[in-house]
This record gives C-alpha cells, structure tokens and sequence, in this order.
C-alpha cells in the first residue's frame, strides 16, 4: 500500500485519476482506518488530504459557509456563526463517537463514507448542504443529498475529491435539529436519525420544511411528504400527529443487529415530531 | 502441616485499609506487559482460519498452497493435533474447539492455523487454504434445538439422566434435578400462585483484553508458553494433555490481565500456539481478534426458563418448581445443572424441585462467565417473586424476609447453610436510603437477590523473608481483581509488618507447586488462607532464629505484633527482635528465612447479595437509563474494602449491561452479525450512575479472617433488579433479556392494544 500527503488539490487528484488498484482518500481515517484493520479489506493507495493548505478552514463567505474537507467535527463546534446559523448541523456532527473520534472525524468522511446510519448526514440534507467536487475534469457543486446512493456507495468518480461542504446563510426565522436513537448514551451508532429544518413566516407559522431521515433506508430520505404535513402549521398537535405517521410510513428500514422495522418506523415519527419542536423554537416559534 | 483455619475474631491493623494497588502505577503508565506485549526472538505469526459457516462437514483442506507461500512456516489443521483424549468426553470438547475435527459446529469455528514470518504474510496464507465444506442445516436457539425436528449437531446424543433412557438422539445432552419435599402437595396449599416463561439471551464476557499467547517448543521437550489466562497451572495441564507433552516440561508465565471473568479459564488457541511452534520449529505469538474474540471464545448460554411459585395469602412460599434450558455451544456441557442448583438458593423452601436441561446448538463453546449460569436462574425467580409480592400485595422486600434462607435452612440444591448473609442483606435493603427515594415520572424500581456458591481449591504459596526484613510473596491464583493487594494486606497482618514491606507476584508454573485457576471467587479465599499459613510458618522459623539469636529455648520465645519476644522474668531484660532483626542475621542463624504452605482451602462460604435499581424509561422509544443502583452483599471480611466495592460495582456493571443491551445476535445464516463492541453493546461509562455499595461483613467460619469470595455473587442480581425496575416503569412485565428497547417498545404497543 502507498501513502501520500500532497500538498495541493491538483496533485491529489492526479494521484488518485492515475492510481490503477483500490484507492482512497483520507480524512480524519475513523471509517478508513478502521476497515483497513479488516481482513476482507485492501488497499493500494491513499491520499490524505489533510495537508493541503484550506482544507482545514470553515470560510465565511457572502452565501454562507465553506466547511473545508479536512475540518474535524470537533472545530465546527468552535465556530460559534456556524453554532448560531446551523445549530442542527452542528449538533448532528458533534454526535458521532466520542470526544476523541470528534477530534479525528470530518462530516466531508461521514457523507463519503455513505453509511445509511450517518449522523451529520440527514442534518446536511436537511440543510440543504451542497459539496463541491474537484474532479479530473474540474470543479463542479452538487447537492449533499446526491453523494450517497446505497450502502457504502457514493456518485463520485474516480479521482473525485470533495474539498468542501457549503451551507447557506439561513433564512430568517429559521431553525434546524437533528436527533437520533441510540440505546447507549454515546459511542452507538444511529439506530434512526432525523433532521428537520424550518423556516417561518412573520405570523409564526411553516412556510418551508425539510424533513430527512437515516438509518431507515438504504440512504438519506428526504420526506416531501412530511415537510408537507408541517407548512402552513405551528406545529399544533394534529400537525405533529400527521408529522409522525409520515415519517414513519416514510422509512423503509430492515431488521438488523441495531434494531427492528416496527422500533424503527415508530421511533422515526416520534423523533420527527421532537426534532421539529426543537426547529421550531430555534425559528423563534413558540 | 496442619493448619487451623477456623475463624478467630482479633483486631486488625492492615486487613480492612485502603492502601494504594502494587500494580497500579504499571498500568496506568503503560509498562504493564499483557499477553500480547511478550514476544521472542525468531517469533512467527499465527493466524487462525475459521468457518464462515454454522454447521458443515469439512470434506477436504489443502493447505498446500498456502505452505508453499514464502514466509509461511508452519501451517496446521485437526491432523497435526491427534487424539489423546482416551474417551475423555471433556477433553475431547475442548480439543475439538480448539480445532474442527470432522465438522465445524459454529461461525468462527478454527479449521486451520499459520505461523509465517509476519502478519501479512500469515494473512495471505490464510486465504490460500482450500476447505470443501458440506454446509447442514443450523440451529442457534435453545427453543429451537429442542424441537423434536430440530438439525442434530450429533447424531450420537443420548440425553443422560432420563429414566429409560431415550432410544433416539436429540440436543439434549443431559438433564439434571434438584430439590426436596412435594411441589405438587405445596402447590395445592397455595392462595397464589405465579407461572411464567423467560429468556435471556447469549452475553459474552466483553473482556478488554483479547486472548494472546506466545507459544516456543524445543526439539528437546520442552516447552513454554507467555500467556494471558486466570489458570496458568490449569492451561499447562490441558495443553500438556492435548499435546502429549510432559506437566512438568510445559513451563507457563501468566500475564498481566485485561479482564477474563471466566472466559480466560478455558483454553482457545494456545494449544494452536504450541502446535505451530512444535511444527515450525520457531516461538509462535497468537493474538485474537476481537472478532475472533466473539465468534469463538467465551459467551454464556442462551437459557429459556419456566417458573411457578405458589404462596399462601401472607406470603409464605408453599412450593417452587423450574424448569431451565441453557445452550452450551456445540458440545453437551453442565450449564443447566449449575443453574437449577442456584435457582431458590436464598430461599427456605419446604417444597422445591428444579430441572435443568443442556443443549447443544451452533453457537460457540460456552464458557464460564462470574457466577456461571446463576444470573439467568436469578433473574427468572426473581422476576417471579416479585410478580408474587404485586399478586399478594405485598412489599418484594417483605415478602423476601419472610422465605429467606438461613443459618441451618436446607439449600435447595441439598447443604444445610451455615451462617449466611441473605437475611442481612434484605435487612439492610429494607432500611437502605435508596428505598425511599423518591421516583419521578417515567420511573421504576426493582430489587433482586442473588446467590453464588464461591469455591476454595487446591493452593500453594511461597513466602520469602528478604535480608532487608522485606517480604515476596510468591502466589499461584493470577491477580484478576487486586489479590495481590489483599494477599499483602494479609501477609503484612500475620507478620505484623508494613504493607509497603510485602511484594507479591504471580509465581510462573515451574516455581511453585499448582493452583487452581482463579475462578469461583477462590483468589483471595484460598490464597490468603495459604499465605496465613506460610507467613505462620515463617513465623515458627523466625522464633527459632531468635532463639538462636538470644541462645533461649524457642519454647521461651513468643510471636507478638511482629516481633520476638523472649517470654519469662528470666529475659526481662531483652528487647523484642523485629522481623528485620531477624532478617539481617539469617546468615548467621540458618540461612534464608522463608514460609511455604500447601492446602485444599476447604468451606468457601456461600455468598449473597441483594440490589435495588431504579431506572427512567421513555415511554415513545423504550430508552432506559439507570438511574440509581445499590449494591448490598455479605464479603465476611472486607481484606481491602475499595477492591471489594470495585467487585460490587463491576458485577452490576455488566449485569446491567446483560439486562439492557448486550446480546449475541445471529442472521438466518447462522453468522453472528455484531462480533464487535459497536454492535455488542456493553455499557460505557456514560451509561451508569454511580453504583452505590454496602459490605456486610458476617465471618466465613471456614477461614481465619472469616473471609469469603467477593467476586461473582455481585452479576447474580442485575438482570432480575434491572427487569423488575423496567417492568415497574412501564407497567408490562418485561420477561425477555435484555429488555432492549425495541422489546420494551413491543411490549408497550401490546399492552396498548389489550
Ligand atoms: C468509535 C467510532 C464511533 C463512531 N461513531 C459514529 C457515530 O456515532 N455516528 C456516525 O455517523 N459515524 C460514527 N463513526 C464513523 C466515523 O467516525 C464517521 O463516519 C466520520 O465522520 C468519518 O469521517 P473521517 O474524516 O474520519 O473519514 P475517513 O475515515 O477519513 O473517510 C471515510 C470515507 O470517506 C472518504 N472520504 C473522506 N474524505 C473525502 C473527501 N474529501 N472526498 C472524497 N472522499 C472522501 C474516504 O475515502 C473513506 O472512504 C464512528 C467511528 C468510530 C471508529
């Protein structure tokens, strides 16, 4: 196996266009790494991009944010504009693993890695997150949404190297929120997670909803049905209850070691309806 | 030599405080060497390939390609490990765990192993080794193995202890019962009666440290083994056994330990070790996974378990009947057995009969696991009785008092107690703080009581007397939980010197005669009866020499808060003689000044414990938090009371986590799907309250300081005190371990549907 740190984004994608085996970027390495330890696991060549000047900055920019592919969960939590603007965001990264594995893991690794239990994920969604890709042949700028298409399995091309995740400046009157099921209290991983972002009119009630959900599915859904269940709302108990029936029939899980279809549609709504109320007040609702 | 261990109530200077571990400054530090921290020079690298498969017939290995590999050195299967057995049924188990013969029994069984000359090398040739296997049909569940139609891991099984005796084969090994008086008779007296199912489900020991061994053979014979185990001197027997080689060439050094909670008392691939060392020629380090660690070594049963216990009005139990079922892997084993003999032991029963049933499935070899198979039994009585107290009416607590066994009750499994702590611990419950805490909303309470035999065992320990005055302690039983600590404590009191002047170290098996492993909560209880015996020992040398010293008869010289001291108006004048006095004239007076002692450390007490929880469940998910736990158990005496609570505090630790989340989870395939601890979720830190402790201290007539085990008793109680809490909160009774959330959320839903 080889391993290089290049020090510009040209060279890293040269590196991994011409590469001939399996090859890798590397992150903070907390998926990577780990897969690596396993038998069933090879690889030829990895490119880690954490030398790359930029790469390790949160850029605030006159559309909002530019989260550098190399800035650790731990950091987003310093940045106390990106805390005020996407609190969901934050909170949902600040959820994976532990203090130490913050300190390692990027949300760029979290989405790349494209595990259907991927916190930070549904909260991108939600947000309405795009990447920007660096490929062989040149820059192009997607939606989050659109990295994971299956387990394991992301849209991007050999040689692609996502630099960074972009944010929006919120709308006024907007809030998101991210929570997730766990049976410990931390080190777990998502047995579902939702994300609702919302942004409300001047008389307090929905005007626009994004509702995602992980763990359910082979990747992010973002529900159009139950955002719907929301606008036009402030969230009175019948909304709530619509909320919940349709994130649960949204989810399209499957019974494994981490939990069952019945516990994870049931607990898809009831996250959903408390997420929202967190949105909710972070909109400034009440 | 005789040695009197009979309890003897005295002032204590060093039993009972609290000084600083001897081996905490290594471990935290790093500078510990655990089993995987050894290694020798021209080691190879084993590795070990294992069946992707539940249950198949190996048809064929050809290894060739992969002995052709260069870097390889050795390469092993069942051929280079012939039978030595001679219809040891036991034996046989353990060296067909160690390596599939004709049919691999469980996902992760071995089929072959590696030495090459390192770990990729060892990786590469493992996926060069072709095995045709024949796959057959699986069962995993203790329920489903019983099945009149269930696949046969053995066609050969008879179940034992079955009058006539069954003419065809099953999965059932063997069935085993216990009890005295009429169940029948004691049911018809009954006002109440109680009848339910239970299961629990397969945990494993989740010990921190994987198996690690460095195995080197020698052309000459001998052999020696650096090895991570609770039983040095039991490993050197059994590979000894399984290799043909002889005890006494087989020389091996115990490691520091990371946890083994039984699971380190059986052997797994040291054998492997020593037979790819023997091939290549070469000293060979095998290190586990930690998915190797799951899929083949160490879990505790599966166990299905029916009860019925009936009572009169005011609470007296009239009858108790169960009926348990445990797995124990592939190979008919005495799980149940163990289980149906701890079911109603805290209870005085006039009526009491328990079955236990084995049952062998496709699932790893199931080893013992602190307290073996008594939580399971626990938690189904438990649960049982208190459903009984909600029946009657009446306080679990009360009801308890009213059928606890005591001094001079006949156990249910058959010994008349002695003097025995269940009633005490209930007492202390009863007027615990932590009973009358308040309870928020969303909030239960349970409580449970647990029992563990605790056993005694073949000992043996050196004491030696350094020119300094300092003392080594030379012990057998490896340190799993502070003995060494406590072992210093007890040298320090006999001799009276300073715990600082007492080292104590894990003897290797070729410098001191054999110990049983540590298991069964022995360690400290054997150990220290064999160190108060060779301290005593000591002693009687030490008064020769200060005889020799004062040119006195001994008979004139006493042993008096350690010292010499020349009795008589005649040597008034003479100042007491220090063990260090004596010490820095042994050269003079004798030579080297030391204690031996071999024992059989008879009349273990039994040991009980009673625990309370309380937890917070959420009603919309089934999320459980503990949120406070009290632990309540007779320790006779505390030899170092913090070492003691930490027994306390890990027992409930892992009992919670069996009762919450921990469980062995199988695909339709027959392939365990979490061997790991992302998925197999133990505790972590995070996940606890502060477990509150109470030592009762009510004396083991059996052993000079009235010591008794400490270490398992405390895993008997969670599971029952953690369901009972659950079932509380939620209103359902929760009979499924563990009560993880997704089983907590069904049984809400059906209780809302009616
Ligand atoms: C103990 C532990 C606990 C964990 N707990 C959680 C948890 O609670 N929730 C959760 O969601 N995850 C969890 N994880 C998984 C992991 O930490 C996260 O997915 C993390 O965000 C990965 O980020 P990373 O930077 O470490 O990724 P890496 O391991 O460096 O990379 C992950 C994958 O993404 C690819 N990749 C990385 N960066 C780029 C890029 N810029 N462009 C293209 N491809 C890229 C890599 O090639 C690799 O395939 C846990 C892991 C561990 C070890």
């Amino acid at each position: 196996m080889r391993y290089e740190r290049p020090g510009t984004i040209e060279d890293a994608v040269a590196m991994l266009a011409q590469a001939s085996g399996r090859s890798f970027v590397l992150a903070g390495g907390t998926d990577l790494l780990v897969r690596m330890k396993s038998d069933d696991f090879d690889a030829d060549l990895v490119v880690d991009i954490k030398a790359i000047p930029g790469m390790d900055e949160i850029a605030e920019t006159a559309d909002g944010f530019a989260i550098g592919a190399a800035v650790s969960c731990a950091e987003l939590a310093e940045n106390s504009a990106l805390v005020s603007a996407w609190p969901g965001v934050v909170e949902a990264a600040n959820l994976i693993g532990s203090t130490q594995i913050q300190s390692r893991c990027t949300m760029t690794g979290n989405l790349c890695n494209a595990s259907p239990a991927a916190d930070s994920v549904p909260a991108l969604v939600a947000a309405d997150a795009r990447v920007r890709v660096i490929g062989p042949n040149g820059t192009r700028t997607i939606s989050a949404q659109n990295i994971p298409v299956g387990p394991g399995k992301t849209s991007l091309e050999k040689g692609d190297i996502i630099d960074a995740i972009l944010l929006a400046r919120p709308q006024p009157r907007s809030g998101d929120a991210y929570l997730r099921f766990i049976p410990r209290t931390e080190m777990d991983i998502a047995v579902v997670g939702v994300a609702v972002n919302l942004t409300l009119g001047a008389d307090g009630s929905v005007q626009t909803a994004r509702v995602a959900l992980g763990a359910v599915a082979p990747s992010v859904i973002l529900s159009e049905e139950a955002a719907r269940t929301l606008i036009g709302t402030k969230l009175e108990a019948a909304a709530l209850g619509a909320l919940e029936a349709a994130c649960s029939a949204a989810s399209i899980p499957i019974d494994d070691k981490r939990g069952t279809v019945a516990f994870r549609k049931q607990v898809a709504g009831v996250l959903a309806r408390r997420a929202a109320r967190i949105a909710y007040e972070r909109a400034g609702g009440k | 030599m005789s040695f009197d261990a009979t309890y003897k109530e005295k002032k204590l200077k060093s039993v009972g405080t609290r000084p600083l571990r001897p081996d905490g400054v290594d471990k935290v530090t790093g500078r510990a060497r655990y089993g995987a921290d050894f290694n020798m020079p021209g080691q190879l690298v084993a590795r070990v390939l294992r069946s992707p498969h539940a249950h198949a017939r190996i048809m064929r290995i050809d290894v060739s390609r992969a002995v052709a590999l260069k870097g390889v050195k050795a390469v092993i299967t069942a051929a280079d490990l012939p039978d030595l057995t001679n219809g040891n049924a036991a034996l046989y188990a353990i060296l067909d765990n160690c390596m599939a013969r004709t049919k691999a029994f469980y996902d992760g069984h071995a089929v072959a192993a590696v030495a090459a000359i390192d770990a990729k090398v060892a990786r590469e040739a493992l996926k060069l080794i072709e095995v045709e296997y024949d796959v057959l049909p699986h069962v995993v569940d203790v329920d489903a193995a019983m099945a009149p139609d269930a696949p046969l891991l053995d066609e050969n099984l008879f179940t034992q202890g079955i009058d006539p005796a069954p003419t065809t084969p099953s999965n059932v090994g063997n069935r085993s019962e216990f009890g005295h008086g009429d169940v029948e008779s004691g049911f018809a007296k009954a006002d109440v009666i109680v009848e339910r199912s239970y299961k629990t489900e397969q945990t494993h020991q989740g010990y921190i440290e994987p198996h690690a061994c460095v195995a080197s053979c020698n052309v000459d014979g001998t052999a020696e083994m650096w090895v991570c185990t609770q039983g040095h001197f039991v490993y050197r027997q059994t590979c000894a056994d399984l290799l043909g080689l002889e005890v006494s060439k087989l020389r091996v050094t115990s490691s520091e330990i990371g946890g083994g909670f039984g699971g380190k008392t059986h052997v797994w691939a040291e054998p492997l070790a020593l037979a790819l060392s023997r091939k290549a020629g070469r000293p060979v380090k095998l290190v586990m996974s930690r998915e190797e660690v799951f899929r083949a070594s160490g879990p505790t049963s599966q166990t299905s378990i029916d009860v019925k216990i009936g009572a009169t009005k005011d609470g007296k139990i009239t009858a108790a009947l169960a009926t348990l079922r445990y797995s124990s892997g592939p190979y008919a084993d005495s799980w149940a057995e163990t289980g149906a003999m701890t079911s109603f032991a805290c209870y005085d029963l006039e009526n009491v009969k328990t079955v236990g049933f084995e049952v062998i499935v496709n699932r790893p070899k199931v080893a013992a696991y602190r307290a073996p198979s008594a939580p399971m039994a626990a938690f189904a009585v438990e649960s049982a009785i208190d459903e009984l107290a909600h029946k009657i009416g009446m306080d679990s607590v009360e009801l308890r008092i009213k059928n606890a066994a005591s001094e001079g009750s006949r156990s249910s499994y058959g010994p008349i107690y002695g003097p025995i702590g269940i009633g005490p611990t209930l007492e202390a419950a009863r007027t615990h703080p932590h009973m009358s805490a308040p309870l928020g909303k969303n909030q239960g309470r349970g409580m449970a009581c647990g029992f563990w035999f605790n056993f005694g065992g073949q000992t043996c320990t050196d004491l030696n007397i350094s020119a300094d005055g300092t003392v080594t302690l030379a012990v057998g039983t490896v340190d799993v939980g502070g003995s060494r600590a406590s072992l210093s404590l007890i040298a320090a009191e006999e001799l009276g010197i300073s715990y600082d002047d007492v080292k104590a170290v894990i003897a290797d098996t070729s410098t001191l005669g054999y110990n049983d492993m540590t298991d069964g909560s022995r360690g400290t209880f054997s150990s220290s009866m064999a160190t108060i015996s060779a301290a005593r020992n000591a002693i009687v040398t030490m008064r020769e020499r200060a005889a020799l010293m004062w040119d006195i008869p001994v008979e004139d010289v006493a042993w008096e808060e350690g010292h010499a001291k020349a009795v008589g108006a005649s040597y008034d004048n003479r100042a007491p003689l220090s063990v260090k006095d004596i010490a820095a004239e042994a050269g003079n007076t004798g030579g080297p000044i030391a204690g031996h002692s071999e024992l059989v450390a008879d009349g273990a007490g039994v040991s009980f414990g009673t625990h309370i929880c309380d937890v917070e469940v959420d009603p919309e998910t089934g999320a459980t938090r503990v949120i406070r736990y009290t632990v309540i158990q007779d320790a006779g005496k505390a030899v170092h009371p913090a070492y003691v609570e930490g027994q306390y505090q890990g027992g409930a630790a892992q009992g919670i986590g069996w009762a919450l989340n921990e469980e062995y989870v199988y695909g339709a395939d027959g392939r365990l799907q979490n061997p790991g601890f992302l998925d197999y979720r133990i505790p972590v830190c995070s996940d606890l309250p502060m477990i509150d402790t109470q030592i009762l201290e009510i004396p083991n007539p059996n052993h000079p300081y009235g010591v008794r085990g400490v270490g398992e008793t405390s895993i008997v109680p969670p599971l029952a005190a953690v369901a009972n809490a659950v079932s509380d909160a939620v209103g359902v009774r929760m009979v499924h371990v563990p009560v993880s959330p997704p089983r907590i959320l069904a049984a809400l839903n059906a209780k809302a549907k009616g």
